[in-house]
């Protein structure tokens, strides 16, 4: 095998098989794709949750991760944030030709380092090599099926007055990552991506606290936007405290510098809890006791005023709305 | 996001915010910050939603992008179109609105050459690393921008660079300070000045003016209590009758400024005047490039020039920035002009006065 990726291992020959046989199912083997049929076999039980994402990160390598094990994150976490247990994947790859061969190895290896540590199977896949130019390096589109663990599976329509609004950590820490790398920026201290598949945190929960109202992962668009849709979806008012948002310190200073929110920003291993207030305390145990939610901490409340609206009370007491985000974040002239 | 800053601590707020009041003795203050990361700082910190009544905001003029007049906007997007030609801009740029409603984000999607650069010498990374073609960066920004672009052209000289351009639509603050005060409906009683632009300009260009038009003028940065403190300062000299300018931002701003950046920017340019969206043409208010660099000067290797270019209808940006009208006050504002579908660069700029109302005020939702 060469070292750059031909349009020849796309065509379905030979060279694919090779190419599926010598990358993919070597990394990603289990019985399910072994089989190599048209289509996966698969036996779940009752209601499943099934979510689907595309992934077209830049930079591929990135401090904390790569495009690969992002994929698997991603989706899985989706899936878990229904309250499901996420069982299997499936993954479609769009590779451009002349992609290093080397990288894609790299790629495929840490998916399935991914998806076992989340205890989840890849069981079908595909892959297109387009010609150069036609995409850019490599795209990854994953599909998640889960088994609904809950008889009621937390959803955005079900934040309530009186709810407490928990985050599991620090916030931002993977849009500043991509946005610096994209732009060849560096920090005094270095930042890194959270990503992080998040279902036995939230399967915890879900043993432990019957009554979740809503859980969320605040990926694209932050914890702002997140929260909004929420406010919009169970119109209700979020009041939040903006002292108690935790950001890293290096974070909040390298958005200053950009000119960016870190409210706003990514996180690719961060979740969003509502559930009633009285509750707060014993989910916060529960996260607390998880590595990745050693940093969980309650950051605001469910409210009957301002429906639709999140509403952010600043260090000085003043108070101010927290809207979506429009459009991407740019860095400003001064 | 707590801090333990000093300038953010909450009692030292609530401390001034009392003092403010004391100060006012119940009349108003009507009070104009002139730059754009005041506006955002006033939102985001939740100083605005803290104030009494009786101080009244004004937005001025002093978001770069908001400022740029339609005709320079038409000016880059006809480049935007053309072969060979790579536009380098900072992001704020992208969406603003050009006539037409045509903007850089769309010029992309049609198939320019746009790249967004966090910083001039980015672009002329760009130019670099695309020898044929022609890197055309848009220089606009006020006096704190204006001297790293000319240190870049400085480079760029002295490197043979022949393919890096600039579109220098630099805007200068104190003489758009001075047509703002002498117009008879201005109603400003105190300026927050801008910390960026005084850290290169120092206090002294601000002198005539508060003595001229009698008007207390602070250099605040950009911290809470920086905010409090000038507004405090402007009330104290309101109620003295002693109008004056303070440099309350001394631990950036000197006095003097910054003179090894303003000799950068009287090497590379040279004053001009310049036209500013909803005031028109300043005299000496903007910069235009020097003989010894026009070989970089955007409009003469290109052949752009200024057309007259027709005011987006309806928009009343010009109002707002000259404080006459707040945001809120506009009858396009929140519905027809939003973030989504900006009428005019006062709702699309990441520092625009409209965006800042729209985005952060409460009761306006």
């Amino acid at each position: 095998m060469g070292n750059k990726l031909l349009l020849d291992q796309g065509s379905g020959g030979l060279a694919s098989h090779r190419l599926v046989a010598d990358v993919f199912l070597r990394h990603l083997a289990n019985p399910v794709l072994a089989r190599m049929d048209d289509a996966a076999l698969i036996n779940p039980k009752g209601p499943l949750a099934v979510s689907t994402d595309s992934f077209t990160v830049d930079p591929i390598f990135f401090p904390g991760g790569d495009i690969g094990c992002l994929a698997v994150h991603g989706t899985v976490n989706d899936v878990a944030m229904l309250g499901a247990k996420p069982l299997y994947l499936t993954c479609g790859f769009i590779l451009e030709e002349g992609f290093d061969l080397d990288d894609l190895e790299r790629i495929v290896a840490s998916m399935a380092r991914a998806a076992k540590k989340a205890g989840v199977r890849v069981i079908a896949g595909d892959t297109k090599v387009v010609g150069r130019g036609a995409a850019d390096k490599i795209f990854i589109n994953t599909t998640g099926i889960g088994e609904v663990v809950s008889s009621r599976p937390p959803s955005g329509h079900r934040a309530r007055p009186g709810d407490a609004v928990i985050v599991s950590g620090t916030l931002g820490d993977h849009g500043l990552t991509i946005l610096s790398h994209r732009q060849g920026l560096s920090f005094e201290a270095p930042v890194q991506s959270d990503c992080a598949s998040l279902n036995r945190l939230t399967l915890k929960l879900m043993q432990r606290l019957e009554r979740v109202h809503v859980l969320r992962d605040p990926t694209r668009g932050g914890l702002a936007t997140t929260l909004n849709e929420i406010a919009q979806q169970s119109g209700v008012g979020i009041h939040l405290e903006e002292p108690a948002i935790p950001v890293k310190p290096v974070v909040a200073s390298g958005c200053e510098v950009l000119g960016l929110d870190p409210l706003y920003l990514a996180n690719e291993g961060k979740l969003i809890c509502i559930l009633p207030g009285k509750l707060a305390d014993q989910a916060l145990a529960v996260m607390r006791r998880d590595p990745l939610g050693r940093d969980a901490c309650v950051i605001g409340t469910v409210t009957a005023e301002n429906p639709g609206k999140v509403v952010l009370r600043t260090g000085l007491g003043g108070r101010r709305l927290l809207g979506m985000l429009e459009g991407e974040q740019l860095p400003r002239i001064c | 996001m707590s801090s333990s800053d000093p300038l953010r601590d909450p009692a030292l707020c609530r401390e001034v915010l009392g003092r403010i009041e004391e100060a006012l003795q119940g009349r108003s203050l009507r009070f104009m910050e002139v730059c754009g990361t005041h506006t955002v700082a006033l939102f985001r910190s939740g100083v605005h939603s803290l104030l009494p009544s009786q101080v009244v905001h004004l937005t001025g003029p002093g978001c770069p992008v908001c400022v740029t007049h339609e005709s320079e906007v038409a000016a880059y997007l006809e480049l935007a179109g053309r072969d060979g030609v790579v536009i380098a801009t900072f992001g704020d740029l992208m969406r603003v609105p050009g006539p037409g409603g045509a903007s850089l984000k769309q010029a992309v999607a049609e198939g320019a050459r746009v790249e967004v650069v966090y910083s001039p010498f980015d672009a002329l990374a760009v130019a670099k690393a695309n020898p044929g073609d022609k890197v055309v960066f848009l220089g606009i920004g006020f006096e704190t921008t204006a001297p790293t672009v000319a240190a870049t052209l400085r480079v760029a000289k002295a490197e043979g660079l022949s393919n890096f351009l600039v579109m220098p639509f630099h805007k200068l603050v104190p003489p758009a300070l001075d047509v703002l005060l002498a117009d008879p409906e201005m109603s400003v009683e105190g300026f927050m000045l801008p910390g960026h632009v005084s850290a290169i300009i120092g206090t002294a260009p601000y002198a005539p003016l508060a003595e001229k038009y009698r008007i207390p003028s602070v250099v605040a940065g950009f911290e809470p209590l920086d905010l409090l403190q000038a507004i405090l300062l402007m009330a104290e000299m309101k109620r003295q009758d002693k109008p004056r300018v303070v440099n309350n931002y001394k631990r950036v701003v000197s006095d003097e400024g910054n003179p090894t950046a303003r000799a950068i920017v009287e090497e590379v340019y040279r004053p001009c005047d310049a036209l500013w969206r909803g005031i028109g043409s300043i005299p000496g208010s903007g910069l235009a490039m020097a003989d010894a660099y026009k070989a970089h000067d955007a409009f003469e290797v290109l052949g752009v020039e200024l057309r007259e270019s027709p005011p987006l209808p309806g928009c009343r940006c010009g109002e707002v920035l000259k404080g006459k009208m707040p945001p809120d006050k506009c009858p396009l504002f929140a519905k027809a002009c939003t973030p989504a579908n900006p009428v005019g660069p006062c709702m699309v700029s990441t520092e625009g006065s409209c965006a800042a109302y729209f985005k952060y005020q409460l009761d306006l939702a």
